[in-house]
């Protein structure tokens, strides 16, 4: 999924060869890459773009649940929204931090969000429009993130990695509260089961392209496997989703959105439908159901925050002026 | 973006008392307040720790990597220098 933010990205490099081997075979040997350790440009350019790709889908994927927040149906479901927010808030923090390791600036990182230069995960374009959207984009989007996140806490990167192990530990709460919001609706009313099947109606289909298109010959996802950013295809992660995800769509009872769906007995796996791409690079153009509307409520937000970022630090300045001017009279 | 940058702060927690302060990640903070207390909201949220230190990025001072054997090889060759070194007859039994 977040393989997403290498999409056009150029890992070029231009070091020598005797270079570019020797760093290759530090990597070979599953030696992790600390910030300041010689690395390969393209090296440090990919990570910055995929880390704070996925930093920024951590940060926009609090708007469609943020929604949710008022109209939670309990107390206890509003409390673990909450906290499940303010996980992805605390999630891209790591990641923004993470990234500047390799040295680029949080500012920079976030003025290339706030221009549109950067992008972030296709799925948090959708709009979540009932309570069990929150149950499937728990159970679904945060399922499919899960599956990169595990594979990506063993990226070569120290810094990417660590970051990944904690989020990981964190993340299984999110798909856990998810799907319990839909098997008390599967075991509801008429109408609340069929909320439910149409969430899933809608959230199967982009948590399939979360993991990105099947790459076929790309020389940067190559590339990308050889330096050990990422440890798996994205059609291997799909089907390792699919195939997890499929038996506890059956437990709740409700039935997957693809009519090619089926067990292949030889590859102990399930084949699927034809993904529609067209819409995935749709979305990822700009041009999804809520593109605009994150992006404005994003660059709002920044706009309506500035005032508390200049008075924390006002305020710090002063405070160390008042520090100084009495140490000075103590003396 | 005129606004000013943030200060970067690294963020250390003891997980029990007992054990060492282990670095956890880093946070941007105007002060060093500030830093402890989003340093606790980001990091601790899970009972990670007993203990959060912060200390301005700025002022860590790092070994550069290309000294890497200068700094760390001269210990690989002190094999005299672990206890393992010394062979003592089983008869005397734990020393």
């Amino acid at each position: 999924m977040y393989s997403q933010g290498l999409i056009g990205a150029d890992g070029k490099t231009d070091e020598d060869e005797a270079f570019l081997a020797a760093f290759q075979e530090r990597i070979d040997a599953e030696q992790k890459i600390e910030p300041n350790d010689p690395m390969p440009e393209g090296y440090r350019k990919t990570l910055i773009r995929q880390i704070s790709q996925h930093a920024h889908s951590e940060i926009i994927g609090m708007q469609p649940e943020g929604n949710w927040i008022t109209r939670a149906p309990s107390l206890r479901r509003k409390a673990a929204l909450l906290a499940k927010i303010q996980d992805e808030g605390g999630h891209g923090l790591y990641l923004y931090s993470a990234a500047e390791t390799l040295g680029v600036s949080r500012e920079e990182m976030t003025e290339q969000l706030l221009s549109g230069a950067a992008k972030y995960s296709s799925i948090f374009n959708y709009p979540a429009l009932t309570w069990a959207d929150i149950g499937a984009i728990g159970w679904l989007v945060d399922g499919a993130a899960i599956m990169n996140q595990i594979a990506l806490c063993r990226c070569s990167y120290g810094p990417y990695a660590r970051a990944m192990i904690r989020i990981c530990k964190e993340e299984s709460f999110h798909q856990r509260q998810g799907y319990e919001i839909l098997i008390t609706l599967c075991n509801g009313s008429d109408e609340q089961k069929e909320m439910a099947q149409d969430a899933l109606n809608r959230f199967w289909w982009p948590s399939l392209m979360m993991f990105g298109p099947s790459e076929g010959e790309s020389v940067h996802s190559q590339q990308s496997m050889l330096w050990k950013i990422k440890r798996f295809s994205n059609d291997d992660l799909r089907d390792k989703f699919i195939n997890a995800t499929v038996p506890q769509a059956e437990f709740l009872g409700l039935k997957v959105p693809d009519p090619e769906l089926k067990w292949d007995e030889k590859k102990q796996g399930y084949d699927h439908g034809d993904i529609d791409w067209d819409e995935f690079w749709r979305v990822v153009k700009g041009d999804g159901p809520c593109n605009r509307e994150r992006m404005r409520t994003r660059r709002k937000v920044e706009r309506e925050g500035a005032w508390v970022r200049e008075a924390a630090l006002a305020y710090a300045e002063k405070r160390a002026a008042r520090e100084a001017a009495a140490r000075v009279a103590a003396e | 973006m005129t606004e000013a940058a943030t200060p970067l702060w690294e963020v250390f927690i003891r997980a029990r008392n007992g054990l060492s302060h282990k670095h956890a990640g880093s946070i941007h903070a105007a002060d060093a307040e500030l830093a402890l207390q989003a340093a606790r909201d980001v990091y601790t949220r899970r009972g990670e720790g007993q203990s959060v230190w912060v200390v301005r990025s700025s002022d860590i001072v790092a070994s550069d990597p290309v000294d890497k054997d200068m700094m760390f090889e001269p210990a690989e060759s002190k094999i005299y220098r672990h206890p393992t070194f010394y062979e003592i007859p089983e008869d005397v039994g734990n020393m």
